[in-house]
């Protein structure tokens, strides 16, 4: 088995993000690290919308980056600390549009690990120095500098370690032009590993450690060391040092130190000030719990600055530091507005924040105020004794705030993100769809989503209307060349023309010049300002003046079919002959002399758009009956010449010239592509040489049951091509590269760009009598997504055998449940305390729940119609239970009626896992499976983390043991567990079956096969795993294989020897196995892996599915951070080949932007076995020519050829 | 640290002990191990994102609290020492 691995989805979290002017243009980009990706994003100051630039793949796991800008400079660079092993600093080039490496500098192993800088950055304001450090010890400081050339250097590392020192983070000091200095945060833990009284445990000390770099001697020295709060665990940089023109000072200098529940202000020899970071008062607080600030961003605007810090629960605080000259006066503290838990915070100087959230989708904000003027309580250190640090081990009083809806931020714009991705199913429910659904359950907490996926783009529509008759073609036209927008439709029914004009109203108009008695064949805006129309008896031209120049067909003959540009037209009539026409400089419509008989009937005919400065377009394709298309010159020297023929596999049923942007085939110019639609929805996209005519390149893709109709349209100002079949499909430009993805939109029967005022880059199309009016707001996403709210983290689904619905379990810790926070709350209000009902108002999925102890749980059940996008039932779970899994069971012992088992735990504490007790519930179907009903309770000692049907009964994964169950009156009963020798060693988290063959996946031990052998009631493990794996998702790939994923982002497969699995099908007892002498502690037989590969993404869930109507099965899997991918098997040995020399040539040519090496990348944690990375292979396309065709030079292959391979090999396996 | 020395009197090796924290000797005792062990799983938890993303999903805590905690525990994450022998 050899397998193309292939991203279709990347991943959608953002784990960091920097903001900058990057292009070196005015206005500020965004940076967002994805894990494992790159992506800069520009917003629009104007409308506030986000917009992906480039985004790339570094083969390697980000965990850290910063912005930084060289003394005087106007263009930020990135620099990027991963798991390389190496500093990376990334230049964006907006000429080429890509990340470029300037340099790239190693200082240790490859790998996140202890003492291998990387994790946290640091950069000195002013830009001269930038400090990399590890989790422990290591901490490198670089020189940055700039050359005789302007060119930015890097000098050689200068070490500032510190031994057994564990960094809680690190952050660069504002000092202005003085020597660079750093602060970080560090913990000594030699005293504690020696003591064995835990006494200097105890007083472990935290330390604020400033490093400065001299930049006289080319040496860091620790300038100054003090203890500050022992659960501090960020630091805020404040502004500080002078100003060139003035004396004033920027600030204060110094850190924020945030610690749990305080903010203290810090610096060297000056007085400290603390605040109390506020809390909500609610009245279900867990007094116990700290709050900690997760995410901070300084914003400084001219002789001012402030801070917002951005506590766990999602609140946002405005810090302020009252301050003269460098005197720190007080520090204030006050609560600003309620946003999503952010992983980053971007303010940008256009007024925007960008909160990249943790979990779920991010937003951009804009500020409407600075929250400088409302009644707020602010908090200042100088209303405590001391600055608040009068006793610095004791805490402070207890701040409280009323969290409240957004009053100084404003919602702008939403990028959809499914990160999390926890469970996912993929099938096909949709009525009239020939290609699966993804089904999504995703995100955290109380912004969960269930999200149904569609391959596809989003369409808008705007206005539809209902026709008096059923049209056969639709219209727009300009009146004028240079108008804006259109003003007329134009419609074409089987016995007239109707023309509409497009202004306050839509509305019917008569004198326009064109005939109403004829159905239209084209219709087109005309050099300066005329118009023209084809019908079948001629060809009308109207002139300004709204004169009519009418050229008739002969008698006898019509005109079947016609092709027109801004000066050129060409028509066939039904003799099968072409006329030509062009416009002549005093914009008469001159027919060429002679006519071009072609011998078979004219089907379709397409010229191209007139060249910028050009005359005429030299190009005419023409498809005939006789399944040819021919390309015919029109330039005046050879006119009607043929120049080049192309056989099809079918009549032609419409043509269309374009000159489309593709960077994989040229990276400055338009191609012209000659795209064939066929009678049998076939399209055929070719390359058509512009100096000899001829053409190359044939690619072909199956669009739909209906004959093709294809329509020149624009998108963003760029030629496009509708083509329309049983489905309607959009081929477009997206940075730079040729996209073609489907319209999830009812299918039109013929469509038209319109722009109008309101709708300037709309479509207009005809659906039986309909007229619709839409347009394509996303470009570039190929996913659609269609978003349920939940309640709380889902955790895993099941569809139904026969109905619909999907049955979904969310869970959430730390979490107070309904009924119990109700209940709590009654005895509060009993006691007469006071609740503050405002507060237990608040929208939970804005401001999330209140967190409750350790061991408490919120749980439901909820039945989801995934067609109609509905929730249609929700059960909560009472008793602290949380329910863990979840299968539709046939009981056999109640005549194989369905039943859905749930299996819970209440008092569940994650580590060590332990619960009070754990219950399988066995819940009856009721109105058609719209509800439930709970038939009874099963008592288990362990949580049930996996349960399934098997024959009629349920096998169920309790902690450790694997039993199976039938169903009883009260209860369900216990038939069996498996008590063979080799135990599973933490707990079953994954159970499949096939025939009598249970694969159970470990936590921690891999995948193991066991049998079940009825006869004797035996439950046998007979084969395991050689090596251990912490699985997180299984599928079966067949009877004697598995495709499983890890939790550390690796999938495998795994095969059983097909002998062994004969031998334990014939053993009919069992007792063979059962007496069987075990193998490396294990079971007596041994799987052997396959395949191994390294997604970068914690896999959640594998299928084993077709994508694409009758294509071939594929392994399709979603990652926890957002990443669906596919593994496709390779069919041919010839492929195997030419795809995995291709990869070997494109890995030596393509380094990754954080300077990790690909192949150890992809084998992170085992070697690369039989998979080849599609992602890098598919950079082919954005190489340079001469690299393209170097590469391809090697295999022996044409440029086209190879990118044709790659494209071939996603459309067939994914369809996207 | 001294103890390779005193066998081997190989100062390189000590010097490499000293650079690669958490580099095991033939006198390491189980608790070294093991603390050293808990160290390297703690920071690459922390150094790895997916694996924050994991915990703070099933914990219902920020990505924030779970690095703060896991850094935290790296001080000492298998408790005090075992008391030593007298000798």
């Amino acid at each position: 088995m050899h397998l193309y691995n292939l991203t279709l989805q990347p991943p959608t979290a953002v784990t960091q993000a920097i903001v900058g002017n990057f292009s070196g243009a005015r206005q500020q980009e965004i940076i967002v690290s994805h894990g494992t990706r790159l992506e800069l994003l520009r917003p629009d100051p104007q409308t506030g919308k986000i917009s992906t630039v480039i985004a790339s793949d570094v083969f390697g796991s980000i965990r850290s980056l910063a912005a930084f800008r060289l003394t005087g400079g106007t263009k930020d660079y990135a620099i990027v600390g991963s798991d390389s092993g190496r500093i990376v600093i990334l230049d964006y080039d907006p000429k080429t549009s890509s990340f470029v490496k300037l340099h790239q500098e190693t200082y240790g192993k490859s790998g996140a690990r202890r003492i291998v800088p990387g994790q946290y950055l640091a950069v000195d304001p002013k830009g001269r120095s930038v400090m990399i450090s590890a989790m422990e010890k290591a901490k490198l400081v670089y020189i940055l500098n700039r050359d005789a050339a302007a060119n930015l250097t890097i000098s050689s590392p200068l070490e500032a370690h510190k031994n057994a020192a564990i960094i809680h983070n690190i952050v660069g000091l504002d000092v202005g032009f003085e020597n660079p200095t750093f602060a970080a945060l560090e913990v000594d833990y030699s005293e504690s590993d020696q003591d064995p009284s835990g006494e200097a445990f105890n007083n472990a000390e935290k330390l604020l450690t400033y490093y400065e770099l001299d930049l006289g001697l080319n040496h860091v020295v620790r300038k100054w060391s003090e203890p500050t709060d022992a659960r501090a665990n960020l630091l805020v940089q404040v502004p500080g040092g002078q100003l060139a023109s003035s004396d004033r000072y920027d600030g204060p200098s110094g850190v924020l130190v945030c610690c749990e529940d305080h903010i203290i202000y810090r610096h060297m020899d000056v007085p400290q000030h603390r605040v109390p970071i506020p809390r909500r008062r609610h009245p279900l607080e867990d007094p116990d719990r700290g709050l900690i600030i997760v995410s901070a961003v300084m914003h400084k605007m001219k002789g001012a600055f402030f801070f917002l810090l951005q506590s766990e629960e999602g609140d946002l605080y405005k810090v302020t530091i009252e301050h003269e000259e460098e005197e720190v006066k007080s520090l204030r503290i006050k609560y600003f507005d309620t946003v999503p838990v952010a992983s980053s915070l971007c303010i940008l100087k256009s007024g925007f924040l960008f909160v990249a959230s943790e979990f779920g989708n991010h937003y951009l904000y804009q500020f409407q105020k600075l929250g400088d003027d409302d009644d707020e309580p602010e908090f200042s250190s100088s209303s405590y004794p001391s600055f608040g640090m009068a006793s610095p081990s004791e805490p402070l009083p207890r701040a409280y705030f009323k969290p409240r809806g957004l009053e100084n931020l404003a919602l702008a714009d939403e990028m959809e993100s499914l990160d999390p991705i926890l469970d996912a199913k993929v099938m096909n429910l949709l009525p009239n769809s020939d290609t699966p659904q993804i089904f999504a359950a995703c995100g955290r907490g109380p912004r969960s989503t269930f999200r149904m996926l569609r391959h596809g783009l989003e369409v808008e529509e705007v206005v539809s209307s209902d026709l008096p008759g059923i049209p056969n073609a639709v219209w727009t036209t300009k009146i004028k060349e240079e108008d804006p927008y259109d003003s007329y439709i134009i419609l074409s029914f089987v016995n007239g023309t109707l023309v509409l004009s497009i202004g306050e109203n839509i509305e019917e108009v008569q004198d326009t010049g064109f005939l109403s008695s004829a159905p239209t064949l084209a219709v087109q805006q005309i050099g300066e300002d005329a118009l023209l129309q084809v019908h079948p008896q001629g060809i009308r031209h109207v002139l300004s003046d709204r004169r009519v120049n009418e050229w008739r067909v002969p008698p006898g003959k019509t005109i079947v079919t016609a092709t027109t540009n801004k000066r050129q037209v060409v028509v066939a009539l039904s003799s099968a002959e072409l006329v030509y026409f062009e416009l002549d400089l005093d914009g008469q419509l001159n027919e060429y002399q002679d006519r071009k008989a072609m011998g078979s009937t004219v089907l379709a005919l397409s010229i191209g758009e007139v060249p910028e400065g050009r005359q005429r377009t030299p190009y005419l394709a023409v498809g005939c009956e006789d399944q040819t298309v021919r390309i015919i010159s029109l330039d005046p020297e050879t006119t009607l010449e043929t120049i080049s023929l192309q056989a099809l596999t079918a009549p032609p049923s419409a043509i269309c010239i374009a000159d489309i942007l593709d960077a994989s085939i040229n990276k400055s110019h338009p191609t012209t592509f000659v795209n064939i639609g066929l009678q049998n929805g076939v399209l055929l996209r070719t390359v058509l040489d512009p100096v000899n005519g001829q053409l190359t390149d044939t690619r072909t893709r199956f669009l739909g049951t209906r004959p093709v109709k294809l329509v020149r349209i624009q998108t963003q100002r760029n030629p496009a091509i509708l083509a329309l079949s049983s489905r309607s499909w959009l081929n477009y430009t997206h940075q730079n590269l040729m996209h073609f993805t489907p319209l999830i939109f009812e299918s039109l029967d013929f469509a038209w760009s319109f722009s109008a005022e309101l709708c300037p880059e709309g479509l207009i199309g005809i659906t039986g009598s309909v007229l619709r009016i839409f347009q394509i707001p996303k470009l570039g996403t190929k996913l659609k997504q269609d978003a349920i709210p939940l309640s709380y983290t889902p955790r895993k689904f099941i569809s139904h055998p026969t109905n619909r619905y999907f049955y979904l379990i969310e869970g959430d810790h730390r979490t107070w449940g309904e009924e119990a926070a109700a209940r709590k709350l009654d005895e509060m209000r009993k006691q007469g305390k006071m609740v503050d009902e405002d507060v237990l108002d608040l929208p939970p999925d804005a401001f999330g729940r209140i967190k409750a102890p350790a061991g408490t749980w919120a749980s439901c059940i909820r039945i989801i119609d995934p067609v109609e996008a509905k929730t249609v039932a929700v059960l909560p779970i009472d008793n602290n239970e949380c329910a863990f899994s979840l299968a539709v069971v046939p009981f056999a012992a109640r005549g194989g009626e369905l039943h859905l088992v749930v299996g819970t735990a209440q008092d569940t504490f994650l580590s060590p896992r332990s619960c009070t007790s754990g219950f399988l519930r066995t819940y009856r179907f009721t109105d058609d499976g719209a509800g439930l009903e709970l038939l009874h309770k099963t008592e288990t000692n362990d949580v049930p983390l996996a349960v399934m049907a098997f024959q009629g009964k349920l096998v169920a994964g309790v902690g450790k043991a694997l039993r199976i169950y039938d169903v009883g009156k009260k209860k369900l009963l216990r038939k069996i567990e498996n008590k063979v020798r080799y135990n599973f060693a933490s707990a079953i988290v994954t159970l499949n079956t096939q025939g009598s063959r249970i694969l159970v996946g470990d936590m921690q031990e891999s995948v193991s096969f066991a049998v079940y052998k009825a006869p004797e009631n035996r439950l046998l493990v007979f084969a395991d795993d050689s090596q251990p794996r912490w699985i997180t998702a299984v599928a079966m790939v067949d009877y004697t294989t598995v495709a499983a994923g890890d939790r550390f982002g690796n999938v495998f497969i795994n095969r059983l020897d097909m002998k062994i699995s004969e031998q334990v099908d014939d053993d009919p007892t069992g007792a063979g196995i059962l007496h069987e002498k075990g193998l490396l502690m294990g079971a007596p037989h041994k799987t052997k892996m396959l395949c191994h590969y390294h997604v970068g993404d914690l896999v959640t869930s594998i299928h084993k599915v077709s994508m694409v109507a009758g294509g071939r099965e594929v392994l399709l899997y979603t990652g926890l951070h957002g990443t669906i991918g596919i593994l496709v098997p390779f069919v041919s040995k010839e492929d195997v080949d030419f795809i995995s020399t291709l990869e070997q040539h494109i890995r030596s040519e393509q380094s990754s932007l954080v300077g990790r090496d690909q192949l150890a990348f992809r084998g992170y944690y085992a070697p690369v076995k039989a998979v080849v990375d599609g992602d890098l292979c598919e950079t082919f396309a954005k190489l340079p020519a001469s690299k393209q065709s170097a590469i391809a030079g090697e295999l022996d292959r044409t440029v086209g050829e190879v990118l044709k391979k790659l494209e071939q090999l996603r459309v067939t396996a994914s369809g996207f | 640290m001294s103890s390779e020395l005193r066998y081997t009197a190989n100062t390189q090796l000590e010097h490499l002990h000293a650079r690669y924290t958490g580099t095991g000797h033939a006198d390491l005792t189980k608790y070294e191990w093991l603390t050293h062990q808990h160290r390297d799983t703690l920071a690459s938890i922390v150094g790895h994102p997916t694996l924050t993303s994991y915990l703070a999903i099933a914990d219902n805590e920020s990505i924030g609290r779970v690095k703060f905690e896991m850094t935290e525990r790296m001080l000492q994450p298998c408790g005090p020492p075992p008391p030593k022998d007298e000798d």
